[in-house]
């Protein structure tokens, strides 16, 4: 897949915004999760019948490392991907996100409901119940970290991701981003994953699927029923043979499911 | 030299099988099924105790520090300890340092509570406060205080800054800063100290402490428990980053944390500390790195310094630790333990190979109970101490982060 790296600069914050291409067809906005951009399989997909556009969360990927400190509210955040969409042109998208980007997906649409066409959300966090607390995945060791996203660890996207470099300077690089990834996108959900996002999914009236994989560990799939309560138009489908991440564990089971849907 | 005992009030008596039962010394390890508060009052006690001693025998100051649920170390608000030893201190006319090191002013809201504290002890000590301004570590300020670790360092200087204007500004001012709005200032009580206390900013390696300290002719202490030959790395750095800065080599710009342990005799002292070093570095360390730095709160600089550079030792105490025994952590120079001629020449050759002005020792470690520490600090004070104090006397090289009050018994000086 070609992928090329869009340069926007946003007015909102002085950010200078670094978004990811690729594909043709009608646009689909995608926001990535804590752990950090990355093209994969699940992009791939989408960029075949879509054109894609995934930007960098501000701090990550290819933005300014210290881009993060002058982002300083969720407000912010969601006003800097309002004016992405500005940026590049698009007055209506569909958009979806994963975990972290599924609540940036939830807030943007929240924000600006008439932009959103359609939404995609991945197990998403952002909000929380006692009964079933998010767990607080910033604390956990790399091992317990893999073991929490992953119930079907075979996968070959869980594999390909789980691919450590052996050279020293880049595994020192590729660890060093992932932790600050975790930082920069934890500077809006810590210390509790929950910033009021459940008194204003109301607002949102794009059609809405809702996915989630049945053996979720870090987020419970009982919050699937939650999110499509609040959220006027929306529609659950529980992976099973899946945790956190079902677009890799189950990718040909996700792949159509979320075709169909933005068809 | 200056020498400061130093204090962190550990919870001396812990399960043999702590450190399987537990995932963390800190924030895990709970309250309800280790904790007693008639016990907690023996061994806040016998810390002020401890400190207090090691003041009446010749110290150049005591010192306290912060640190929130856990096992390792639970003063609070180390202020409400330095009040006491300002009191007593005052009272019996000895002249030593309070050192702070510190109250986290990152974790503190507003940080003028911070100001105002420091300026009480400073106002109670007749001026022989060092403010410590440690920038704390991720596992209290970001999971027991709940700050955004992203944030904390940011915090962190913007509190310092409000702090320092608290402290001098002779007007009203309003404070609109990025993480901390205050209306009207107008602090009170302030130090005795002018224009202020000195400041000592503590640091776990991270080259933007090391910066930070440089560019605002700011001392350094190094907090590490693997010992001299271990810093040698990291004080290194400190110093080719210092000449960058156009600093000096000034031995005061540095400080370094020591545990100690002294008895009549090399074997003796092997044999009597050996189970309270291994509690310290078993138990008390047991903190699995994700837990002591949640992400964001090293700055992306300083991570990948430290990843590329191999500079640290351990990447992950809770579990690397374990296989060593005492006679290991001895070897290694963890702890510097033996007779005192053994302790002196140690401590004298680490603190000319780090050109380390400022030591501070930790003579009561783990599970040591009160009266061994007792002994150890009196064993120090007699054999030790005064060849340390004799090292970069001051009319060679300025101290001009020493409270001013009490420079006038620098070795070489009067004492």
């Amino acid at each position: 897949m070609n992928v090329t790296v869009e340069t926007l600069p946003i007015a909102h914050c002085g950010f200078e915004a670094k978004v990811k291409v690729a594909g043709s067809g009608p646009p689909v906005l995608y926001l990535h999760s804590a752990g950090g951009p990355g093209w994969d399989v699940f992009l791939d997909a989408l960029a075949g019948e879509h054109t894609v556009y995934a930007p960098d969360h501000p701090g990550t990927g290819d933005t300014a490392r210290e881009a993060i400190h002058d982002v300083d509210t969720l407000w912010d955040l969601v006003l800097i991907y309002d004016e992405i969409l500005d940026a590049l042109g698009l007055t209506s998208v569909a958009v979806a996100g994963s975990s972290y980007g599924g609540m940036m997906a939830c807030e943007l649409a929240a924000h600006r409901p008439e932009r959103v066409s359609r939404l995609v959300l991945l197990d998403p966090i952002g909000l929380w119940r006692d009964d079933a607390p998010v767990t607080p995945y910033m604390l956990l060791s790399p091992e317990r970290l893999v073991a929490t996203l992953f119930s079907n660890l075979d996968a070959a996207p869980v594999q390909e991701f789980l691919k450590v470099p052996s050279d020293p300077k880049e595994f020192a690089v590729k660890t060093a981003d992932t932790i600050w990834s975790l930082g920069c996108t934890g500077k809006f959900v810590w210390p509790i994953p929950d910033k009021g996002l459940r008194r204003r999914l109301h607002r949102i009236t794009a059609s809405t699927l809702i996915v989630w994989g049945r053996d979720d560990a870090l987020i419970s799939s009982v919050y699937a029923q939650d999110f499509a309560d609040l959220i006027a138009n929306a529609r659950v489908e529980i992976i099973e043979g899946a945790g956190h991440v079902p677009q890799w564990e189950q990718f040909d089971r996700v792949r159509p499911l979320v075709l169909d849907f933005l068809r | 030299m200056r020498v400061t005992s130093f204090h962190f009030m550990p919870y001396r008596e812990l399960p043999a099988d702590f450190a399987e039962r537990y995932p963390s010394s800190f924030v895990e390890a709970p309250w309800w099924e280790l904790g007693d508060a008639d016990k907690v009052g023996q061994y806040y006690s016998w810390s002020l105790d401890e400190l207090m001693h090691a003041a009446r025998l010749g110290f150049d100051g005591v010192g306290t520090n912060e640190h929130h649920q856990n096992v390792y170390g639970f003063m609070c608000n180390p202020n409400l300890f330095g009040a006491v030893t300002a009191k007593m201190t005052r009272d019996e006319g000895l002249d030593v340092a309070i050192l702070q090191l510190g109250a986290t002013v990152a974790a503190t809201s507003p940080p003028i509570r911070i100001a105002e504290e420091y300026a009480v002890l400073d106002c109670l000590s007749g001026g022989r406060l060092i403010a410590g301004l440690p920038l704390g570590l991720g596992v209290d300020a970001n999971v027991s205080y709940g700050i955004t670790p992203i944030e904390q360092r940011g915090r962190w200087r913007e509190a310092i800054e409000l702090m320092l204007k608290a402290w001098t500004a002779k007007e009203f001012f309003a404070w609109n800063g990025k993480y901390y709005q205050l209306p009207r200032v107008n602090l009170w009580p302030r130090p005795v100290q002018q224009p202020h206390p000195p400041l000592l900013v503590p640091g776990a390696a991270s080259s933007s402490t090391w910066d930070y300290c440089h560019d605002r002719d700011l001392p350094y202490a190094y907090l590490s428990y693997f010992g001299g030959r271990s810093a040698e790395a990291v004080m290194d750095r400190f110093w080719d980053r210092a000449e960058a800065k156009g600093r000096d080599r000034n031995p005061y710009r540095a400080s370094f944390l020591q545990l100690v342990g002294v008895a009549e005799t090399d074997e003796q002292a092997e044999v009597q500390y050996a189970k309270h070093l291994e509690f310290f570095y078993h138990n008390l360390l047991h903190v699995p790195p994700g837990l002591l730095a949640p992400p964001g709160q090293s700055d992306y600089r300083s991570m990948l310094n430290l990843f590329t550079s191999n500079m640290l030792e351990f990447s992950d105490m809770s579990t690397e630790l374990k296989p060593l025994r005492a006679r290991d952590m001895i070897q290694r120079g963890f702890a510097v333990v033996g007779s005192p001629a053994t302790v002196r020449d140690q401590l004298t050759g680490m603190a000319r190979r780090l050109n380390v002005g400022h030591l501070m020792p930790v003579l009561q470690f783990g599970s040591m109970p009160h009266e061994m520490a007792m002994r150890n600090i009196e064993l120090f004070a007699a054999g030790v101490l005064p060849s340390l104090q004799r090292l970069f006397p001051e009319d060679e090289f300025e101290n001009r982060w020493w409270p001013k009050r009490l420079t006038k018994t620098a070795a070489g000086g009067s004492r």
